[in-house]
């Protein structure tokens, strides 16, 4: 098998721009994804009623149904009501509402696995609902939910080879665009793989980092 | 001891589902007056304790400090916990944060006092306890007598009028009892109102201007420690203070 390395260094550019717009639409679509999981593990956590009911509903059709079709939702539904989004808005929307509900999940069994005892006893020194969380629930969740966090965010970015499905230029469309165009389907395939791995592997590698670091601080009492 | 009267507690009851833990409970404490609760397991000590600082809401009675009510939804609850420190069994120091942002967080946050004098005063409980040298270390690094220790500096920190002590030895190896006990002994000599649940008999008996003995979630004594010790009234408080005594075992070695 021959490969045609002048034909990747041609395209390379396109793969590079494809990469950058991957790795923008899983940065923000992830922050919005961590913010939209903070706030439901929250709403979980304390039982706010009603609006752990929302949550509950949002998860559930958060987690069982494909990115692909939320996608097509926003970027084909919504303009049928008015609402017009372009497509990478409608990628970063779909990749929070789906990562949201994961991070939620992750965020709430760390919220939970905080001790009653240290809520006691942030309350016998007059801290208040909201200092308590702040200061004392919530730091500890996060580390222990880290591992989960992680495992989301690599997660997140692999869902994000969907986004091509409403004809945005990450790196799945491109690669299907050039194999559409000349066959050239080996090297095609292979810069995507190897692109994926470039950004991939060092979030994955960081990831490990972290959770080695908070492995050796752990907290315990 | 006649001083005026600090805390009160009338007609206290607390029930867990059909079991009434605490049936009727009236006593006082006065200023400067260090009390020791004493009773078999599961007679309500902790209770008591728990509902005294708000973290359990009585089914009926009612507890004041000062003459204010305290009431676990109450609004005021977390001015009045402010006023009461409380030191539990198992430290519950804040794992996330080093020994002196333990004790200034609340001071700082709560109290909005300034964050450099909450530390000056920190740091000069901690030379107290001769534990300054760890103000920077985390909780996990400190073996449990240091870990209470620090607790106790924690609530303290809080300038507390009352203080309230749930066997905080209870989960210590015993030769880091002695460490923790002193530093309530001193904090008792310095005239500081406190009401303590625990196991160590001599101590109780050292430290205590009063013993309630707690039976059946009803006080079934309370009186001078000497006499608590020495000439118990009752029968119950008899055989309480019964288990703690060992006779001598027959030898079989003549």
């Amino acid at each position: 098998m021959g490969l045609d390395f002048g034909f990747m260094q041609k395209y390379l550019p396109w793969y590079i721009d494809a990469a950058i717009l991957t790795v923008r639409v899983s940065f923000f679509g992830i922050l919005f994804s961590l913010v939209v999981g903070v706030i439901c593990s929250v709403i979980r956590y304390y039982k706010i009623p009603v609006l752990q009911r929302i949550v509950s509903v949002y998860i559930e059709i958060s987690r069982n149904t494909p990115l692909l079709v939320q996608l097509f939702f926003l970027y084909f539904g919504l303009p049928k009501i008015g609402i017009v989004w372009s497509a990478e808005i409608c990628a970063v929307v779909g990749l929070a509402f789906l990562g949201g509900s994961y991070m939620s999940e992750s965020i709430r069994s760390g919220l939970e696995s905080v001790e009653k005892s240290q809520i006691e006893s942030a309350a016998s020194l007059g801290m208040s609902k909201a200092l308590t969380m702040k200061e004392v629930i919530f730091p500890q969740a996060l580390a222990s939910s880290v591992p989960g966090i992680c495992a989301n965010v690599i997660f997140l970015i692999k869902e994000t080879s969907v986004v091509s499905g409403i004809a945005l230029a990450d790196l799945m469309y491109v690669t299907k665009d050039l194999i559409g165009l000349y066959y050239e389907t080996d090297e095609a395939l292979i810069m995507l793989v190897a692109f994926y791995l470039v950004i991939l592997l060092p979030v994955s590698v960081l990831a490990s980092l972290i959770e080695r670091r908070l492995r050796y601080a752990g907290f315990g009492n | 001891m006649n001083g005026e009267i600090q805390l009160q507690v009338s007609g206290l009851v607390k029930r867990f589902g059909e079991e009434t833990v605490l049936n009727g409970i009236d006593f006082c404490v006065r200023k400067g007056e260090v009390v020791v609760v004493l009773g078999p397991s599961g007679c309500g000590k902790s209770t008591l304790l728990r509902c005294m600082n708000g973290l359990e809401s009585p089914d009926a009675g009612s507890i004041f400090l000062d003459g204010e009510a305290i009431s676990a939804g109450g609004k005021n609850i977390a001015q009045l916990r402010q006023k009461i420190g409380m030191v539990f069994q198992s430290y519950d120091l804040f794992p996330n944060k080093n020994i002196i942002d333990n004790i200034t967080l609340a001071p700082v946050k709560v109290q909005k006092r300034s964050k450099k004098e909450a530390e000056e005063q920190a740091e000069k409980l901690l030379k107290r306890v001769g534990l300054w040298e760890k103000r920077k270390a985390y909780p996990r690094e400190l073996s449990g007598g240091q870990k209470q220790r620090v607790a106790i500096i924690r609530a303290l920190c809080m300038n507390p009028e009352v203080m309230l002590f749930d066997e905080v030895t209870a989960a210590l190896d015993p030769e880091m009892v002695r460490e923790v006990l002193d530093v309530m002994i001193e904090l008792a000599n310095q005239g500081m109102t406190m009401v303590i649940v625990t196991h160590e008999m001599q101590f109780a008996r050292a430290i205590a201007d009063r013993v309630i003995f707690l039976d059946g979630g009803s006080i079934v004594e309370d009186s001078k420690p000497d006499e608590f010790f020495t000439n118990p009234k009752t029968k119950r408080a008899k055989d309480f203070l019964q288990t703690f005594a060992y006779e001598k075992r027959r030898t079989n070695i003549n």
